[in-house]
């Protein structure tokens, strides 16, 4: 009882002594402030008076190396802000060119023993009924999209009783609706189009065939359809083979070879992969898949296994940057519990490593479904009309399609080009940013 | 269909086997306590599994008939029943089995990035080749004029076409030094400027924005180049008073450039972020400025990982295809005018294979040969930059 007591009191005392000694030394802390300013104060003075002796040596020189400084900061400044800015630009224009409605027509159609393209030329000319030389008459149905007849059937199928119905308009017509571009049509033309805008017989909808239908010369009915199919295919094919192969390789090259000349040349054949130009992929795709081995033109499959060629090297050193950030402390105490090689690395290092495989994939994805140029090369440049249907169908990819939009002189295409990048770059964001989500959330610092 | 069977037998065969494992685990309880297994009941079961999948895989992969190959797998499947005593062997080591059957697995799958190599090398080296028995290498190597004729017979029109391809290396070079000129500084500065300047938050919203950059598609920055910046350019030298050409080299370029940024920048980033923090208090003690300390300390000691990122960077310019073929020319001209167009290795490549083309005609042969000059220049440039940077890491890691 007495020692608890006495405890107590030395604790007191210890505190008040601590809280005179923090008193203490905040006044002689103030003290020593005061005379530090003057102090300074002072010496700057004797600065000067040294400035004015030995000449402008070191108030000049110093406000020049704090102008250099800020100058060198500047442009830093500078060129984070110009990458940042050519991003801006970049996303303005694309989304200022970007247009995902398509213009319909409204006209009274009356469907005779199913033929709906004689069908929609009557009501055309019923319309207008103006048109009466061959020549009106023809650029007059040019107006129309050639696959309205299509869309009456849908509309027929639904309804039966529909007298008006909203057709799709023809791509020039549709550019004549959005942006008044009246470069490929004639006179007659742009006083009809004219006429149906002003009595209101045209309206705006999303055009959701954009993302079902294939690629078509049409540029009113032209989708992406076939590309984000075929990108698809493709990504299960090169993931398929990439994925597994890619971990193997890795865990075998940081847990299990020797150090030895081979071990060496398959590092460096690795590492040099990864930075080769990938059209030389491309190119060996064609000789050896296409050429010696006779795999399908331009299919989904012969596509996945040129790019899994590029995909590989990418997971690989991703996954090996994982593991040998996994300490050794680990594989150790696995070790001295009697786990043999192949258990370290399945049971502890593997699951570690998780996180880091997924985000490296993410992103070795997210290159690759961008990837255009050995695509070309194994022949995917070809028109695809269809929407592909397994693995050995020809296929078109996403960027291969913009590719080919952005090569056409019409001017329906532009739009469309741009719609499509700004499909692309959606996914290609996604990705990214799951990537740097899983990066945040799961991955361990030891 | 038989395909389909095949398969299907295999699954079956392999999860019987793997299902078999719980046998040993009765096998167990019932023996004896003193005598035990040489390894864990999961190591029998999967020996099994993999015994099982061999055999399956050589039945079907044998050159007998359909009819035999069905037999002979329903024959082993019941065989499995009778195979496991040989499998529950106490003294049969199981796990060392599995151990070095994995082992040879993974070794095999780490082959696959030399037999990459090794067949991208034999495929156009070997294509490349067959150019060369049509045309002269020298010149190839040393002429100066560059139009590859579709050919119509081989013969006919070798001596109509001619395949000197200094004016398209000259144009890479153009573009690349273009490129380099942009991406260069701008990446160095930026890549200091987030390194050591920045605040953790600003640089936590700066980074993703940058990767961004760098996630963008070749073809989007192509497509870039027609619609905003060679117009752009165009305009601007017109305002000047000076003719461009609307393929200028100056305006692939110039995207190619910032196409290269990120790529720049993030290589950069690492090789200042590995220069030890006691060098730059050092000099910060010495009484220098930030400024002072970076391209006084921080710059000279990272300088060779520094030049390791340029060489990687001009490996990927020569290399970049996709603006090239859309922004650049395609004729090739004796000419280093950075405002006239000058056509590139891969976009050659690009117009000379892509569409229908007969393999045996020197026009198709002479991508290949175009190819073969890229890949040795890439490689070279990787090999160099790829040791300059490990050395470098190795110094200060």
């Amino acid at each position: 009882m007495a020692r608890a007591c006495l405890q107590i009191h030395l604790s007191l005392i210890f505190c008040k002594f601590l809280a005179t000694f923090l008193k203490n030394f905040a006044a002689v802390l103030d003290i020593l402030q005061k005379i530090l300013q003057k102090n300074e104060q002072k010496f700057t003075k004797n600065q000067r008076q040294m400035n004015l002796k030995i000449g402008s040596r070191t108030i000049g020189n110093l406000k020049k190396r704090h102008a250099a400084e800020s100058r060198f900061m500047l442009f830093g400044m500078i060129s984070v802000g110009f990458a940042l800015a050519f991003l801006l630009i970049l996303f303005a224009m694309i989304f200022a060119k970007s247009n995902f409605y398509r213009s319909e027509i409204a006209l009274e159609i009356s469907v005779k023993e199913d033929d709906y393209r004689q069908a929609i030329k009557d009501a055309m000319r019923q319309r207008f009924p103006e048109a009466t030389k061959l020549a009106e008459i023809n650029s007059l149905y040019q107006l129309v999209s050639k696959a309205a007849n299509l869309e009456i059937k849908e509309q027929i199928k639904k309804n039966p009783d529909l007298k008006i119905f909203w057709i799709s308009a023809a791509s020039k017509a549709d550019m004549f609706f959005k942006h008044q571009n009246i470069s490929s049509l004639n006179d007659n033309q742009i006083r009809w189009l004219s006429d149906l805008k002003t009595k209101n017989q045209v309206r705006k909808v999303f055009n959701w065939k954009f993302f079902t239908f294939a690629d078509s010369r049409e540029p009113e009915i032209a989708g992406i359809g076939a590309g984000l199919i075929g990108s698809f295919l493709v990504m299960v094919i090169f993931l398929i083979f990439a994925f597994p192969i890619g971990i193997m390789c890795a865990f075998y090259l940081e847990e299990f070879a020797p150090k030895n000349r081979f071990t060496d040349i398959i590092e460096i054949s690795i590492n040099n992969l990864a930075a080769i130009p990938s059209i030389i992929y491309g190119l060996l795709g064609l000789t050896v898949y296409l050429q010696f081995m006779n795999l399908p033109r331009s299919s989904s499959l012969v596509g996945g296994m040129t790019l899994f060629m590029l995909v590989l090297p990418v997971i690989i050193i991703a996954t090996r940057n994982t593991i040998r950030s996994i300490p050794n402390s680990i594989r150790d105490g696995a070790a001295a519990l009697g786990a043999s090689k192949m258990q370290i690395t399945l049971h502890h290092l593997l699951p570690l490593a998780v996180p880091g495989i997924m985000t490296g994939t993410i992103l070795a994805i997210s290159r690759a479904l961008g990837e255009t140029a050995p695509l070309l090369m194994i022949g995917m440049v070809a028109f695809i009309a269809d929407i592909p249907q397994n693995f050995t169908d020809p296929t078109s990819v996403l960027p291969v399609q913009i590719y080919l939009w952005s090569d056409s002189p019409e001017s329906g295409f532009a739009e469309k080009t741009a719609a499509a990048i700004l499909v692309l770059l959606g996914f290609l964001i996604i990705l990214n940013s799951a990537a740097i989500f899983l990066r945040k959330k799961f991955e361990i610092r030891w | 269909m038989n395909f389909l069977f095949w398969y299907i037998a295999l699954a079956l065969i392999v999860i019987l086997a793997f299902a078999l494992n719980h046998n040993i685990k009765n096998l167990r309880q019932k023996s004896d306590k003193k005598s035990r297994f040489n390894s864990l009941p999961i190591h029998y079961a999967y020996c099994f599994v993999l015994w099982s999948l061999i055999f399956t895989i050589a039945i079907i992969f044998t050159s007998f008939s359909d009819f035999t190959k069905n037999i002979l797998l329903v024959v082993f499947a019941i065989g499995n029943f009778f195979l496991i005593k040989f499998f529950h062997d106490r003294n049969f080591n199981s796990k060392k089995h599995i151990e070095n059957a994995g082992t040879i697995v993974l070794s095999i799958t780490a082959g696959i990035g030399i037999l990459i190599t090794i067949i991208i090398t034999i495929s156009i080296l070997f294509e490349a080749l067959r150019f060369f028995e049509k045309v002269n290498p020298l010149e190839f190597l040393f002429g100066t004029s560059w139009n590859p004729q579709m050919a119509i017979t081989s013969e006919q029109e070798v001596g109509k076409s001619s395949f000197g391809s200094v004016p398209v290396f000259l144009g890479t070079l153009l573009i690349t030094l273009i490129a380099m000129l942009v991406a260069v500084p701008v990446g160095i500065m930026g890549a200091i400027y987030l390194c050591l300047y920045a605040k953790a938050k600003t640089r936590d919203y700066l980074k993703p924005a940058l990767e961004i950059l760098a996630g963008v598609p070749t073809v989007v920055y192509g497509y870039f180049a027609v619609i905003t910046i060679a117009p752009f350019f165009k305009n601007i030298f017109a305002v000047i008073g000076i003719g461009i050409a609307s393929e200028s080299a100056l305006a692939a370029g110039f995207v190619m450039g910032v196409m290269i940024i990120p790529f720049m920048l993030s290589l950069t980033d690492d090789a200042l972020n590995a220069v030890p923090q006691a060098l730059k208090d050092g000099a910060l003690a010495m009484g220098s400025t930030k400024s002072e300390m970076i391209k006084k300390v921080v710059l000279p000691s990272a300088m060779p990982s520094i030049v390791g990122a340029v060489i990687l960077a001009v490996s990927r310019a020569i290399g970049e295809t996709m603006i090239v073929v859309m922004a650049a020319g395609l004729v090739a001209k004796m000419t280093f005018n950075p405002l006239d167009s000058v056509t590139t290795a891969t976009a050659q490549i690009v117009t000379l294979l892509v569409g229908d083309q007969e393999f045996n005609s020197p026009k198709t042969l002479a991508a290949f040969a175009l190819a073969l000059t890229l890949f040795i220049f890439t490689f070279i440039f990787n090999i160099i930059a790829l040791m300059v940077i490990k050395n470098y890491k190795k110094k200060y890691g």
